[in-house]
């Protein structure tokens, strides 16, 4: 394997009991660094894929590869960030925060003070003594971005991390992601619904077939995140690039 | 409460009953039914003798250890039976049925294999609360968020503290719930068990008080019984009630 790839799988399949086949020889490099997109019709196995390679469920054949070690379970280098968010409710924002360092057994002074350095940065200095229940759902979604970083894994997965929250919370939100991947080196595997969400933000889109979900093909966008977003949204490539997925995705709706 | 669109405090409606209570005992309406202030007055009486300290000291004994039996045996089992599959089809069924059982039918029979003493009423105590415990311990795990359960394994959690950091707090308001009933019901134990079995504790003074026909000392020890149990089903509830605050939404 290539020092630049940072998670490979190699013919992963998973049937689910009940003979339901989710996933068929599955075979994908992630490139380091890169932000990369599992994209395909719901039911396709992304959140089958993404659970394999955090360790969090058994591939039935099949290996996961990070950083050049074969894996079988969770792992400190690789950090999740749920749809659902997944946050503590009877916990603060700081502990919550905090949570996957307090795991690992870290002193408290200690972890609070690096959960209080990812809080600001996600933007929620103000918030760091509220419950979950106090938040609106982009900001819970920040609280699991920043608790994804506080336990500096190298590689970030996200499972629809925006689809839970509006249209216009979702943009700055994507911004805000590229921005903190410009100075962090991660590297992230997005799940995705949205052609728009994938086009614009990732290095490489991955499109997965129908159940069982087998990959369809695999793309490199190679969007030039230099000029403004609006910029970006009107520019001809990123519109072909869109195009492309959707003529993809359209032969599986019907 | 509301009456005529105030709010009544919940005091208000114990003083009606207390009222009426007293105005039927004054009625001389029946000799079962003391005036209410005669009842209160004789439960001081009662509560500074001797005789009631030790009375109350062995209920209490008695009480406390079924009360940490129930607990130490209910909360395990809980949990097992959320978490295993065949702890559950195992014994599901059982725990079901002796939540509703009326108990109290086992009593003689307890006798009869442990004797007659204090362990008898240990026992009941601990048959009446243990049940409704295992239960609310096994609703509150098995409806613990799985997303979190998922999320602490993400994070590298080790499976005691998938235990200790998720899923007790997460299953903490259905257990104070186990707990409280499992109490109320543990001081019916302690009666029950102490009357019907055992004429030892306070189980003895009722049985002393109806059979010298002494209805004041008889309600009045009623009376502190209740007292004891809505204390303590109280102070559980305003428990519930803060983990609930910080439970939030779950
Ligand atoms: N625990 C499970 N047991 C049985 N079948 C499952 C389980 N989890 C998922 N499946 C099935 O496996 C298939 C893939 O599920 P998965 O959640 O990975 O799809 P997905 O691509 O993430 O879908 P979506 O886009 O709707 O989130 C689906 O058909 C689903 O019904
Ligand atoms: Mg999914």
């Amino acid at each position: 394997m290539q020092n630049d790839t940072a998670v490979e799988v190699r013919n992963i399949s998973k049937i689910y009991s009940g003979n339901v086949e989710a996933l068929r020889e599955v075979s994908l490099a992630f490139p380091r660094g890169k932000l990369c997109t599992l994209l395909g019709p719901s039911g396709c196995g992304k959140t089958t894929l993404l659970k394999i390679i955090a360790g969090l469920i058994p591939a039935n054949s099949g290996e996961v590869w990070v950083n050049g070690r074969q894996v079988d379970g969770p792992g400190p280098e690789r950090a999740f960030v749920f749809q659902d968010f997944a946050l503590l409710p009877w916990a603060t924002v700081l502990r919550n925060v905090a949570f996957g360092l307090e795991l690992r057994g870290m002193p408290p002074e200690q972890r609070n003070e690096i959960a209080r350095k990812h809080i600001a940065e996600v933007g929620l200095a103000a918030f760091e003594a509220s419950y979950p229940n106090q938040l609106s759902g982009g900001m819970r979604q920040r609280v699991g971005l920043a608790r994804a970083l506080a336990v500096n894994a190298d590689i970030i997965l996200m499972d629809e991390p925006f689809s839970a929250i509006d249209e216009q919370t979702r943009r700055k939100f994507q911004e805000e992601l590229l921005d903190l991947l410009k100075h962090h080196r991660k590297t992230v595997i997005f799940v995705t619904h949205s052609i728009e969400e994938a086009a614009y933000l990732s290095d490489q889109i991955t499109l997965l077939s129908p159940r069982p979900g087998r990959v369809a093909k695999t793309i490199a966008p190679g969007i030039d995140h230099s000029r403004g977003p609006d910029e970006i949204r009107r520019d001809k490539h990123y519109l072909d690039t869109v195009d492309e997925i959707w003529q993809m995705l359209k032969q599986y709706v019907d | 409460m509301t009456l005529f669109g105030r709010n009544i405090p919940i005091a208000f409606s114990l003083f009606v009953w207390f009222g009426l209570w007293e105005i039927v005992g004054r009625s001389g309406f029946s000799s079962f039914i003391p005036p209410f202030s005669k009842v209160i007055e004789t439960a001081f009486v009662i509560a500074q003798t001797g005789k009631f300290a030790a009375a109350a000291a062995i209920s209490l004994r008695s009480f406390a250890a079924g009360m940490a039996l129930a607990i130490v045996v209910g909360l395990p089992l809980g949990f097992l039976m959320a978490r295993v599959a065949f702890a559950r089809r195992l014994l599901g069924m059982w725990v079901n049925i002796f939540v509703s059982a009326p108990i109290s039918a086992l009593v003689p029979l307890l006798m009869a294999v442990v004797g007659i003493g204090e362990t008898t009423v240990v026992v009941t105590v601990f048959l009446f609360a243990v049940f409704v415990i295992v239960l609310d311990t096994q609703v509150g795990v098995q409806h613990a968020d799985r997303s979190l359960v998922e999320m602490a394994r993400s994070f590298g959690a080790r499976r005691s503290q998938i235990y200790t950091k998720v899923l007790i707090l997460s299953a903490l308001p259905e257990i104070l719930a186990g707990l409280r009933l499992g109490a109320i019901r543990g001081v019916k134990g302690v009666v029950i068990g102490q009357l019907l079995v055992a004429i030892i504790g306070v189980g003895e003074l009722f049985e002393l008080y109806s059979k010298h026909f002494l209805m004041e000392e008889f309600w009045a020890l009623v009376m502190i019984v209740f007292l004891f149990a809505f204390a303590i089903s109280e102070s559980l509830a305003a428990l519930e009630r803060k983990v609930e605050y910080y439970a939030g939404s779950r």
